[in-house]
């Protein structure tokens, strides 16, 4: 299979299906002649023409009103935001105007859109550049929400996205852009709601998504070394949950830990836990463990940003300390 | 009957922006019949009865609120009908594609014009299956996007990037996906709603992008309880000019004014050359919403509006003098609808609530 970085496996998914399907479009700031801020629409300009690669105005909250009355009318407009932080803006559209209105219409007026860019902890850009939002999206009825770990997801959950009939809000992660991963080549889709087990395990299931899926893979290598066997989820999609797979890997394992780039309050690990307390509270031999954002502003200073996100070597500390009963 | 003239100006739309101005249209309605071309007798006597038809629907809504039979929010269109029939009157026909329409939670007439059946709007005002959204939507949200009408969006202003929206589709289709169209967008928004800064951001993608869109203010004077001076600095008509869009003030309580100026938008925007703004001078009689006891102004300000501007009072009066209409035509006309109207009523209130399956349909599609 061939190596891809994250980047190319987003621009590759995109193109597939916009020469596929001459409604689709990608709209947002600088994607065009500038070939993207993260660089992941390059050389699109070029294929498509600036009719279907849209540079915008900086303005999210019209671009995407904009984009979802596209979407309305018939249209499959893929919105990319230069990073989520800026889709704060456009909140509204997403929520009251392109989760909503199938509903208010009685199935009159849907909308099928994509909502992409980066999301979570970027490196050393402070605060205001810096957050995870998937627990606000996951929240909202009538939007999926996925947030891929590696390249072949990258596309597959793209790809699926952008022929699902349902807003889709694609939350990537700067980090991850230039990592590399084998992409099945062909059409190749991931299916909306369905966890993957990134790693077998039998001692304690470690539940992330994005960025933190890497870190749980990486813990898990230095908890083998150590005798304790971790059993990753990358859970891929936030809305819908793929229950079943997480009770699934909790009845294996007897022991579950959640990983989040938010803060916890409110936040996909709480989420998660109230899902294993529904649906597999017989299961658990120990609480369930939460490893989040710190509840602060994310600092700019190096030493204080590691600080405030769960790092690999929190995990492997934590994860020994809940399997040995230490806690 | 007119106390106030038309005052129609236009911004001359094949100028650059940079020489923008304002130059003095003629006037349209009233006695002037130089515009009578635009409508035979037989269609004068159908937008009468359209407007009317609006006109009777909403005071039964009010009276239905006042029974508890529709609840919540509830805005009437009772004073601005000419704008949303002048629109219609003008707008594209079926045959040819027809236009796309989209407006505020004041929707209800514009349902109606846009071929709602009285039953799919009043059913939905009282929650009921018959309504155009099942009973989830209610008073705010109706659509029907097959004739046309895309809602019925309460979060105020929203409408106006998702109307460019429709437009930017529009164009899409035919430059992109070969499908020849010249729908245009009648994207209709409230003089408050214009101080937004959506507005601004759509105002400037829309000429950037040159959308096939006509922006039509609904200037009701108010916005809840704040009136046009104390919200809006300067003039709405001129909001268009920096990103160089034509723009006129039009008088909305003139049938034939709104038509005459709706087909002027939309033939500049069929033409390909971008959007274009009607600011339509109109007013509302009721409150915001059925809610609204209306302190910040005087009965006495709605009954000069009433009896010197009324939209559908002035169209009479010209079949009338010009025409030669007797009164007895508009008094069965009123008979008939508000027969209709009651009926209406009646039928949508035997209609049961939604069923309980109901609740989980249409979250995502099927
Ligand atoms: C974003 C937002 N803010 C406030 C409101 C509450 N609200 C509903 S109607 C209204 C007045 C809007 O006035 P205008 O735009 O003039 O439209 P009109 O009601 O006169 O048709 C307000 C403030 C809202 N629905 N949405
Ligand atoms: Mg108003």
């Amino acid at each position: 299979m061939p190596q891809q970085s994250v980047r190319e496996a987003i621009r590759d998914a995109m193109s597939e299906e916009m020469r596929a399907d001459k409604r689709v479009f990608l709209i947002g700031e600088e994607v065009a002649d500038y070939q993207g801020a993260y660089k992941c629409s390059q050389g699109m300009v070029q294929e498509f023409g600036d009719k279907r690669v849209i540079d915008t105005p900086i303005a999210e909250l019209g671009f995407t009103g904009i984009a979802v009355g596209a979407g309305m009318a018939g249209l499959r407009p893929i919105v990319e935001y230069m990073t989520w932080n800026f889709a704060l803006l456009a909140t509204d559209h997403i929520l009251n105007s392109a989760a909503k209105t199938l509903y208010m219409s009685g199935g009159k007026v849907g909308c099928p859109i994509v909502f992409r860019g980066l999301n979570g902890v970027a490196a050393h850009v402070a605060a205001q550049h810096s957050q995870d939002f998937a627990n606000w999206y996951m929240n909202i009825p009538g939007l999926k929400v996925v947030a891929p770990s590696n390249a072949a997801d990258a596309k597959g959950l793209l790809k699926a996205a952008i022929r699902d009939d349902s807003p889709v809000v694609v939350l990537e992660h700067e980090v991850l852009y230039g990592h590399m991963g084998e992409v099945p080549e062909g059409d190749y889709i991931t299916p909306i709601g369905k966890a993957n087990v990134a790693r077998a395990g039998t001692d304690v299931s470690i539940f992330a998504y994005s960025m933190m899926t890497v870190k749980a893979l990486a813990a898990a290598e230095e908890l083998a070394k150590q005798g304790i066997s971790a059993e990753v989820v990358d859970l891929r999609s936030l809305r819908p949950l793929d229950v079943a797979a997480i009770k699934a890997s909790v009845s294996k394992t007897h022991r579950a830990v959640v990983l989040e780039e938010t803060w916890a309050a409110a936040g996909v690990g709480a989420e998660i836990m109230a899902t294993i307390s529904d649906h597999a509270w017989d299961e658990l031999d120990a609480p369930v463990l939460r490893l989040s954002q710190l509840p602060v502003p994310l600092p700019y200073a190096s030493n204080l940003e590691t600080k405030c996100v769960p790092q690999v070597d929190d995990i492997v500390r934590e994860v020994i300390a809940l399997v040995g009963g230490q806690r | 009957m007119q106390a106030k003239s038309a005052m129609t100006s236009a911004m001359n739309s094949a100028t650059p922006a940079s020489t923008l101005k304002a130059v003095q249209a003629a006037k349209v309605g009233g006695k002037s019949g130089g515009k009578a071309a635009l409508f035979g007798l037989p269609e004068l006597q159908h937008w009468h009865r359209v407007m009317l038809e609006m006109r009777r629907f909403e005071e039964k809504a009010a009276a239905l609120y006042q029974q508890k039979a529709i609840q919540g929010f509830c805005h009437l269109y009772i004073g601005q009908e000419a704008v949303a029939a002048g629109l219609k009157a003008t707008s594209q026909a079926d045959e040819f594609g027809g236009d796309d329409f989209i407006t505020s939670y004041r929707c209800h007439a514009l349902g109606l014009v846009c071929g709602l059946s009285m039953l799919e709007v009043m059913g939905e005002l009282t929650g009921r299956v018959v309504g155009i959204s099942k009973g989830k939507g209610g008073s705010m949200h109706m659509f029907e996007p097959s004739k046309g009408f895309w809602g019925g969006h309460g979060i105020v202003a929203a409408q106006v990037p998702l109307g460019a929206g429709i437009a930017f589709a529009r164009k899409y289709e035919a430059e992109v996906l070969g499908q020849a169209n010249t729908r245009v967008s009648f994207t209709l928004i409230g003089d408050g709603a214009m101080n937004a800064g959506q507005v601004f951001e759509t105002f400037n993608m829309a000429a950037l992008w040159q959308l096939p869109v006509v922006f039509v203010i609904e200037n009701n004077q108010y916005g809840m309880g704040t009136s046009v001076p104390r919200a809006a600095a300067g003039e709405l008509w001129k909001r268009g000019e920096p990103f160089g869009i034509p723009g006129e003030k039009v008088d909305g309580m003139d049938f034939l004014a709104v038509a005459e100026a709706g087909k002027r938008a939309a033939d500049h925007c069929r033409a390909g050359k971008g959007p274009y703004l009607l600011e339509m001078d109109t007013y509302r009689y009721r409150g915001n919403s059925m809610s609204d006891p209306a302190k910040y102004r005087t009965r006495d300000d709605v009954e000069n509006v009433r009896d010197s501007r009324d939209p559908i009072a002035r169209l009479q009066q010209q079949l009338m003098t010009e025409h030669g209409m007797k009164e007895s035509y508009f008094d069965e006309v009123d008979e008939a609808v508000k027969a209709a109207v009651n009926q209406c009523a009646e039928e949508a209130l035997a209609a049961p609530q939604p069923g309980e399956s109901e609740l989980w349909t249409d979250v995502y599609p099927s």
